[in-house]
């Protein structure tokens, strides 16, 4: 896990509410798939990357 | 709203007093120009009533009602507010009545994913919270503004109309002992959210409206569950809504529950509906024993608050000047902290001692406060009603992660009130002198207490003017002890508390440690115990200034 500040994080999550908003429900899957290829390009490691996606899947309903 | 059968003072544990209306002088052709007529008897009122009883200022109190409010509205009471209580001799029934709390829990569907847990430093004399009932908090204040002379409480004393001139204000009071027109040099609106002062004068709030709507609901139950702040997100018991669980003294429990988006709120209004939803949740909390509704009511999150605290020769406190979200208990307690703040300029302006340049003071100051408190309300009330779609599901996966993952626990802390620093007040003009320092609380922060070997607290001392915190080895110096008597001759109130010396040894150097400070230090404290001014060395010239500044005596 990375060592983000709290305050950063927190401004991570209003960002994304915003920008999940910004798009549109229509278009809200698309938006966060497209988030998360850029994410997962930025971060360079794909095993990281496969972890992160272990991570969300986990328990998801 | 109560029970069907119940009048709307029939509690299940309060007994509400009826005042009568009083024959006062105006009644009988005696003008009389009073010093303060305070409108509104709630929480703030009566303890701005109080601050200036402290200084021997007399005031005038009316209120429509004839008795306290008729349901707990406000419920928690933060450290700060405790102090102003004490500082008003007012706290005693507070601490042997209220329930004192420091910790909450928050749920996600049943499981525990954070566990709140607000500092409680040794050096600390109360506890972060307590949670008491608004009638209590009413019924004590009103005990402490009975039992003091200067403080003319007139109930059944409706304001009809106000009207400001140059050097006064001038209103019109319905009552049954009939009507009169009541003169003051100042008033002070602490007549709530719906302030009908505000609307006389043509005044708005501006802000926000949140969406969210809560129902509140007060019940009376046998439940064994220590006091702390219990916030569930999707609980069974009430699927789409949040719920938050308060313990109050007199086995009350406060149970607030979110609507859902569309829900009506007239038919969740509905007893039968209320009894269903509480039964619910309790069922979820695995309370299956019987339970009482005491009573309840519906509120939705603002952030409002009026461009200019004060109107000429009168003064915006508490709700009638401001109305933020309950989530973060900063109402009363910001309320509570407006009164105290404009009780001390006011008596001072009143008795001489200040010019009345101080009375500027009041509302960049209060008002940056209400501020503050909006941008953290603003957060918590984001995640506890979110507004829109994006929100929701952002609030559902970092809720869902919770569940396994530590990162996005932070995010459900409630952010409970932090006492506000006056950083950029006129009344603190050499913040830069912070920079001396490697700790300690910083300019216009509130004074740390401290615990002395007797068991007493620093701030027991501190006086009810200025108060100057000097750090010495041993002694003070000549030029010290120069420097306070000049202090003494702007401020007559002024208490020197001289640490290191034969008076407050610090042998353990723990206040020093507290405040940063060495020998030669010095901080200058205001009366309500926010920092003026802190001097690693002492400048002599900037502690003078800012004393005067503070008496409203030099230009900022």
């Amino acid at each position: 896990m990375s060592t983000m500040p709290s305050a950063d994080f927190e401004t991570a999550y209003e960002t994304l509410a915003t920008a999940i908003d910004s798009a549109g429900p229509e278009r809200e899957a698309l938006f966060l798939t497209r988030l998360a290829l850029v994410l997962g390009h930025e971060l360079g490691d794909i095993a990281v990357f496969q972890n992160a996606i272990r991570t969300a899947l986990d328990g998801l309903e | 709203m109560r029970p069907a059968g119940k009048g709307p003072l029939d509690s299940l544990y309060f007994h509400y007093p009826i005042f009568p209306a009083r024959r006062v002088p105006e009644l009988d052709g005696v003008t009389v120009r009073h010093p303060v007529a305070i409108v509104g008897a709630g929480p703030i009122g009566m303890t701005a009533a109080l601050v200036l009883a402290r200084y021997g200022v007399r005031s005038v109190l009316i209120d429509r009602k004839d008795t306290f409010n008729d349901g707990s509205r406000a419920l928690c009471i933060a450290r700060p507010s405790m102090h102003i209580l004490e500082r008003i001799g007012a706290v005693a029934p507070f601490l042997q009545k209220s329930l004192g709390w420091r910790y909450g829990r928050s749920y996600y569907r049943g499981e525990q994913i954070f566990r709140l847990e607000m500092p409680h430093p040794p050096n600390e004399k109360y506890l972060p919270m307590y949670n008491l009932q608004q009638q209590y908090i009413e019924q004590y204040l009103h005990d402490a503004v009975t039992a003091c002379d200067l403080i003319d409480m007139r109930w059944q004393s409706e304001l009809s109309d106000i009207q400001p001139d140059a050097d006064g204000v001038s209103i019109g009071v319905t009552s049954p002992a009939g009507n009169y027109r009541l003169d003051a040099e100042y008033v002070l609106a602490a007549d709530g959210a719906r302030s009908p002062i505000r609307s006389q004068l043509g005044l708005r709030m501006k802000g926000d409206n949140y969406e969210g709507r809560y129902v509140i609901a007060d019940i009376r139950m046998d439940h064994d569950f220590p006091t702390e702040r219990r916030a569930f997100f999707e609980p069974s018991g009430n699927p789409g809504g949040t719920v938050l669980i308060h313990k109050q003294p007199e086995r009350i429990w406060r149970v607030d529950y979110q609507l859902r988006e569309g829900e009506s709120e007239q038919e969740a209004m509905r007893e039968e509906n209320i009894r269903a939803r509480v039964g619910a949740i309790l069922g979820d909390i695995g309370h299956d024993r019987p339970w009482e509704l005491e009573w309840w009511s519906v509120y939705s999150a603002n952030t409002l608050c009026l461009d200019d605290y004060r109107h000429g020769r009168m003064f915006f406190i508490g709700d009638a000047a401001h109305i933020v979200p309950i989530f973060g208990v900063r109402g009363l307690n910001n309320g509570l902290a407006d009164s105290e703040n404009l009780g001390w300029k006011l008596a001072l302006v009143l008795n001489g001692e200040a010019d009345e340049a101080l009375l500027d003071s009041y509302s960049p100051e209060r008002r940056g406060a209400t501020l503050d408190v909006f941008a953290n309300a603003t957060k918590s009330t984001r995640f506890m009603t979110p507004p829109t779609r994006g929100w929701r599901l952002a609030r559902e996966a970092a809720l869902s992660l919770s569940l396994k993952h530590e990162f996005p626990r932070g995010l459900a802390n409630p952010r409970q009130m932090q006492p506000y620093t006056y950083s950029e007040s006129p009344l603190t003009p050499y913040a830069i002198r912070d920079a001396e320092f490697t700790g300690g609380p910083a300019c216009g922060s509130v004074a740390p207490n401290a615990k002395l070997p007797d068991g007493s607290h620093l701030l027991d001392q501190a006086g009810i003017g200025l108060t100057a915190i000097l750090f010495c080895r041993g002694a003070p110096s000549t030029d010290d002890i120069m420097l306070l008597d000049r202090l003494r001759n702007t401020d007559k109130r002024l208490a020197a508390l001289l640490i290191g010396t034969s008076h407050v040894s610090d042998a353990d150097g723990e206040i020093a440690r507290l405040y940063a400070a060495a020998p030669g230090t010095l901080y200058l404290l205001r009366p309500d115990l926010h920092v003026a001014g802190r001097w690693k060395t002492i400048a002599a010239n900037e502690v003078l200034r800012t004393a005067a500044l503070c008496l409203g005596r030099a230009r900022a």
